[in-house]
Formats: structure tokens, C-alpha cells, sequence
């Protein structure tokens, strides 16, 4: 039943490709992001927005729930389900919660990839990682000890103690701790990305940790947070708060000098390539491991044995180009 | 019943008490005069907005919407801000929008007698989604904000932060209006007896509604305090603290069931949490037993309040026990 559907559509999708592009419908691909209202992924909406154009027969569906849930992202994959659309590219909220209900849409025939924020195997085609997360993790403390010649204390302010991102990121990195002697891990605490917590857990580690040199915060809300402890605390130029951020929302902390640099993949380029992706996957582009897919001016992503892609390297901002990218994301 | 309140309330900071010592045996300079300051500090937002909910759940009423009005009047602040208006105009501009927000929930629960749960349940999801209208859910950042409207919180005046003498002077405004004048009364009246209150001239929807504009009132403050300090402000802003505020008043001793509650105990409870959300960073307690030693303080102080309300009893006749 399910070949003769898979070939009977197979065959209409030929005949549509054959009768050209006058016919051909226009493709409807959702973009679910974690909640709406985060710049990052307005930003990533404004890539897939791009691709659109640049692809000519899609529609995009920018949308998620109003706060960062499982539940929320649940209720919003059921409604795309009952809408009928063609490819759903997601950043999860949670890796396992998520699955069963993208495991329906791929049973109805949508095409399903996670990208920034992974889902389970069982519940996607293929994941897109931002960049590697090996890649991540040596850029964050690499961001830190370039500007500790002498060594010192290094804390990281995470998210919330389940992030599935940030957990990696900070598993890689203490990994290659090794390559930078004198700069020791003291801490990892958790800000739950909520600004007054964050704020506070910043508080704690400048009161806990006389020697603290630097912050770490792979998270766009606890490294804006921690800089505004800092400078608070009067302790800019002593403790220096770098780690993931947006330009546009950290421009202040690094004219203050609160951050000296931080990095960020380019949230535009991510939104254009996870579109890129579910449309060539949903126009048949095979996703087993060793495959190669084309996501446009983003180059090739090659899926590796777990079904995961990076999609490029994470891009350092200081004062030298902040000013020139805080307008754009 | 004055004595029952004193020793409740005794009570509570005997444990916030014990409790700082204990962190302070574990960090030391937890309590620094100092430090201790900066706890205060840390907790007036928490502070004022309890003051608020307490006096509409001792009209048997609840409001939910504080931080999502929080967020909105903050954001509109900070609005207001970048487009030039000056700081005192932008501070009141702050409270009228937080009072007209209450103000809604109000009429509401007043004139069309809808539950204030459902009322301002309804509410909390549109004030956010007001500011996502109103921004594109775009944030407002540091360097959109001009230096005097960050710095007002911030400014230190006789050894405390403005943020600080605000809920001071709060604590005071609630002491005096909530024991010597006949609104601050009315609102013990309407949760403890409604009945009784209409017969004695009150009008408990009215009542109500007043408290609600109060409550809404010191959410527009407290919004333009919390943006100012944190310099930030996006559509997440305090997410998830209605609830610290209710858990704040119910920890202080201020009864669901309306008609009991003081400012010694609202104030008490939310630095009851404030000791722990300040405390937990420094003495290296896992994140994931943060939240369950908030929720489990509520549970005490709740269970703490039925078996207390269970031994009052209420005595009609004392003559006529003493009789019996």
C-alpha cells in the first residue's frame, strides 16, 4: 500500500516536474523555532525568507509557541500536521519530547529535519548542527583565554541544566581544556536563560570566585545578563564575559569593554540553509549517512553517520566589526 | 489573633534567620552588610509586587497577570525611552499603564463577575502577546537605553539603591493604608465576610476592582524598575514570576481563602525566597534542588496555615463556651 502510494506519488511529483514550473505548486515548508520573539530566530526566519525567493515556489511558515516548551511545540507540529504542509525544519526544545509527534508528520509524507537545536533519530531526516559542535566548544574558551596571557579562573553560565546545545558545547570544551594550560574550570551554573536568574548566578560566581577572569555564557540571555553583572559589580576590564551572543544585543557590553569579543554562526545563513535542505530533501535527496546535499550559497552539507551536518564555522565579533553587523541580526 | 499573627510571622523569621546563618556558615560573606544589601535589593521587585498581590487575595481574588504586566508596561518604557520622553514622564507613564492593565482585570471580575483566575489568566497571554505585536519580538538592549533611565535603580542613596528605597517606602505606604484607613479595612472586609461587608456599606466589586488597579499600579513600577536594572527588555521578560509573587504571599502567611494577611508577612516571605534564590548560586547547590526547595517551602507554609486555621476555630460566644 505504502509502496504503491510512495510510487504513485513519486510518479505524480515526475509528471509535475516534467509539465515545468508554470504547473508545479508551490511548496509550503514550516520553520519551527524554539519560542517566537527570540532575535535569533527572527533573524534565521529572515534567511529562510531568502532561500524562499531565491527557490521561487515556496512558502514559508515561520512559527513556534509563545515560551520555550516541549508541549508548545507539540500543539504547533499537530496543527502543521492537520494543515498539510510539506517539510517541517525544527529547533527542538527538547531532543526526545518532540519525537513521536514529527514521527506522524514523516508517516504522513512530510519531510522533517531539526536544525540549531536537535531532534532524536527516530524523529527527523537529517540534523543540521550551526557548526560543529567540537568547533564550538574550542571557540568559546579559545574566545576566553586569548585574553588571559597569564591564566586564571574561567566559570560557565549556561542555560537551563538540560539545554541540549549548551550541554554539548560545554562537554566539548572541557575537552580541549588541555590545549590551554593555566586557565582552569571552576564552575558551571545555570541562568535558565531567564535574565534575573542569570543576573544572579553571575552575582554568585563573581562573589564565590575572587580569581574569576572570565564568563562564559554560550547562551544569547546569560551572556548579556553576566555583562551587565559585571559592569554593575565595577569589575570591567577584570572579568571578562564572552561566549555566544547576538550583535545587536551585545553591542552595548562590547563598547563597554564587559566583553572584549564573543562569537555567533551567522543566524541568517542557518534559517537559509535549513530551508535550502528541507526543500531539496522534500524534492528527493536521499539522507543517508555519506550523503550529499546542496543547501545554495552555503555550499554542501554532508551527513555523517548519525544523520547530523555542520554547517559552517562560528564567527568572532568584537569591536572592530560589532558595529557593522548590529543592525543586521 | 494579633498574637497568632506576631507568632507566625515569629516564626518566619526565625527560619529566614536560621537559614542565613546556615548559608553563612558555607560562605561567609553571605552575610557582609554588604551583601546583604545587595539581597535586599535583589528582592524589593519581588517585594513591591507581593504588597500587590497580597491585598487582592485578601479580597479573595487572584492575579496572575503581574508579570506579563510587568513586561508590557517595561517594555513601553523602555519604548517610550528611545523615543526621547524624559525619565519622570516615562516613570509615570509606567504606573498609569500598569493601574489601567489592573484596572481591566477589574472591571472584569467586578462587572461581569467572571472568575479573577480565568480573568487573569485570560490577560497574562494578551499583555504578552501585546508586546510581541508591538516589537516583532524584537529586544530592547543596553545601548538603546539611554544612561539616566538605567542608572535611576542603580543610584545609591544613603547606603541603598534607589530600586531598594522604592520598596521601602512601598512597605511604608501599605503599613499605614492597610491598617489606618477604611479602604485599606474595606479589603480585609471583602475577603473575610462578604456578606457582612455589604451589609456594612461596602461594596465588594468595587473593592475588588480597586485592588486589582493597586496590584496593576505597582507592576508598571516595578516594570520600568526591572527593565532599567537588568537593561534589557523582550517579550520574556520575568516569565513564570506570578508565580514567586503568589508563592511570596502564601509563604508570608496571606490566606487564598482571603481576609488574612499582613505587609511584616508579604514582605517576610518574598525574602524568604529572596535568601534562597541569592544563596543557592554561592553555596554550590545543584540547580535541579532549586526549584524543589521553593516548592517545598510552600508546602510547609501552606500546610503550616491549615493546621493553624484548624486551632483558631471560631469562637462566636465566649461566654456561652465558658458555660459549656
Amino acid at each position: 500500500m505504502s509502496i504503491l502510494k510512495k510510487a504513485l506519488t513519486t510518479a505524480a511529483l515526475a509528471s509535475i516536474l516534467l509539465a515545468g514550473a508554470a504547473q508545479a505548486e508551490t511548496k509550503r515548508i514550516a520553520l519551527v523555532v524554539k519560542a517566537l520573539g527570540i532575535g535569533f530566530f527572527e533573524a534565521a526566519n529572515k534567511g529562510a525568507q531568502e532561500a524562499a525567493k531565491e527557490l521561487g515556489d515556496v512558502e514559508i511558515i515561520y512559527t513556534g509557541p509563545t515560551d520555550t516548551t516541549a508541549e508548545g511545540q507539540i500543539e504547533v507540529i499537530n496543527a502543521l500536521i492537520a494543515q498539510g504542509v510539506d517539510a517541517i525544519a525544527i529547533s527542538a526544545n527538547d531532543p526526545d519530547a518532540v519525537a513521536p509527534a514529527l514521527q506522524k508528520a514523516m508517516e504522513r509524507g512530510i519531510t522533517v529535519i531539526s536544525w540549531d537545536s536537535g531532534v532524536a533519530p527516530a524523529g527527523r531526516q537529517m540534523h543540521l548542527n550551526p557548526s560543529s559542535s567540537a568547533l564550538i566548544g574550542n571557540t568559546i574558551i579559545k574566545l576566553a583565554a586569548d585574553n588571559m596571557p597569564d591564566g586564571g579562573d574561567v566559570a560557565v553560565l549556561s542555560a537551563t541544566s538540560t539545554s541540549t546545545n549548551q550541554n554539548i558545547w560545554i562537554e566539548e570544551m572541557t575537552k580541549v581544556m588541555g590545549n590551554y594550560p593555566g586557565v582552569n574550570l571552576v564552575a558551571t551554573v545555570y541562568g535558565d536563560d531567564l535574565a534575573d536568574k542569570s543576573y544572579r548566578e553571575a552575582q554568585g560566581l563573581i562573589a564565590s570566585y575572587p580569581n574569576l577572569k572570565a564568563i562564559i555564557a554560550p547562551t544569547t540571555v546569560g551572556i548579556l545578563a553576566a555583562s551587565q553583572a559585571v559592569t554593575d559589580a565595577g569589575l570591567i576590564g577584570k572579568i571578562n564575559v564572552t561566549g555566544l551572543g547576538l550583535p545587536s544585543e551585545m553591542a552595548g557590553a562590547v563598547e563597554s569593554g564587559a566583553t572584549i569579543s564573543f562569537a555567533i554562526w551567522n543566524p541568517i545563513d542557518l534559517g537559509y540553509a535549513a530551508t535550502m535542505l528541507a526543500y531539496n530533501i522534500n524534492a528527493g535527496a536521499a539522507t543517508a549517512p555519506g550523503s550529499v546535499i546542496p543547501m545554495g550559497r552555503m555550499g554542501n552539507a554532508t551527513l555523517d553517520e548519525k544523520g547530523e551536518a555542520a554547517m559552517s564555522d562560528p564567527f568572532t565579533y568584537d569591536k572592530s566589526n560589532i558595529e557593522e553587523f548590529k543592525s543586521i541580526f | 489573633m494579633m498574637g497568632f499573627l506576631r507568632s507566625r510571622e515569629g516564626l518566619l523569621l526565625g527560619v529566614i534567620l536560621a537559614l542565613t546563618a546556615l548559608i553563612s556558615f558555607r560562605f561567609p560573606a553571605f552575610i557582609a552588610p554588604a551583601n546583604l544589601a545587595n539581597v535586599f535589593n535583589d528582592t524589593s521587585p519581588l517585594i513591591i509586587l507581593a504588597l500587590g498581590q497580597m491585598i487582592v487575595i485578601l479580597t479573595k481574588c487572584i492575579d496572575l497577570s503581574v508579570a506579563a504586566n510587568l513586561a508590557l508596561t517595561g517594555m513601553v518604557a523602555a519604548l517610550l525611552n528611545g523615543a526621547g520622553v524624559p525619565l519622570p514622564l516615562v516613570i509615570f507613564a509606567a504606573i498609569a499603564l500598569g493601574a489601567a492593565l489592573g484596572l481591566i482585570n477589574g472591571l472584569l471580575v467586578w462587572t461581569l463577575q467572571i472568575p479573577p483566575i480565568v480573568v487573569t489568566l485570560g490577560t497574562m497571554t494578551i499583555f504578552r502577546g501585546l508586546i510581541f505585536l508591538m516589537t516583532d519580538g524584537k529586544w530592547i538592549n543596553a545601548h538603546e537605553m539611554t544612561d539616566g533611565f538605567k542608572a535611576l535603580p542603580r543610584a545609591v542613596f544613603l547606603g541603598l539603591p534607589v530600586m531598594a528605597w522604592t520598596a521601602i517606602a512601598c512597605l511604608g505606604i501599605f503599613a499605614v493604608l492597610l491598617s489606618r484607613t477604611a479602604l485599606g479595612r474595606s479589603f480585609y472586609a471583602v475577603g473575610g465576610n462578604p456578606h457582612a461587608a455589604v451589609y456594612t456599606g461596602i461594596d465588594v466589586g468595587r473593592t475588588q476592582c480597586v485592588a486589582f488597579v493597586i496590584s496593576g499600579a505597582l507592576a508598571g513600577l516595578v516594570g520600568y524598575l526591572w527593565v532599567a536594572r537588568y537593561a534589557v527588555a523582550y517579550v520574556d521578560v520575568a516569565g513564570g514570576f506570578e508565580l514567586s509573587v503568589v508563592a511570596a504571599c502564601v509563604i508570608g502567611g496571606v490566606s487564598i481563602a482571603g481576609g488574612t494577611g499582613s505587609v511584616m508577612g508579604a514582605l517576610l516571605g518574598a525574602l524568604f525566597l529572596g535568601v534562597i534564590n541569592n544563596a543557592l548560586p554561592v553555596v554550590g547547590i545543584s540547580p535541579f534542588w532549586q526549584l524543589a526547595i521553593s516548592g517545598l517551602a510552600i508546602i510547609l507554609a501552606v500546610a503550616f496555615n491549615a493546621q493553624q486555621g484548624r486551632r483558631k476555630g471560631r469562637i462566636i460566644l465566649r461566654a456561652a463556651e465558658v458555660r459549656a
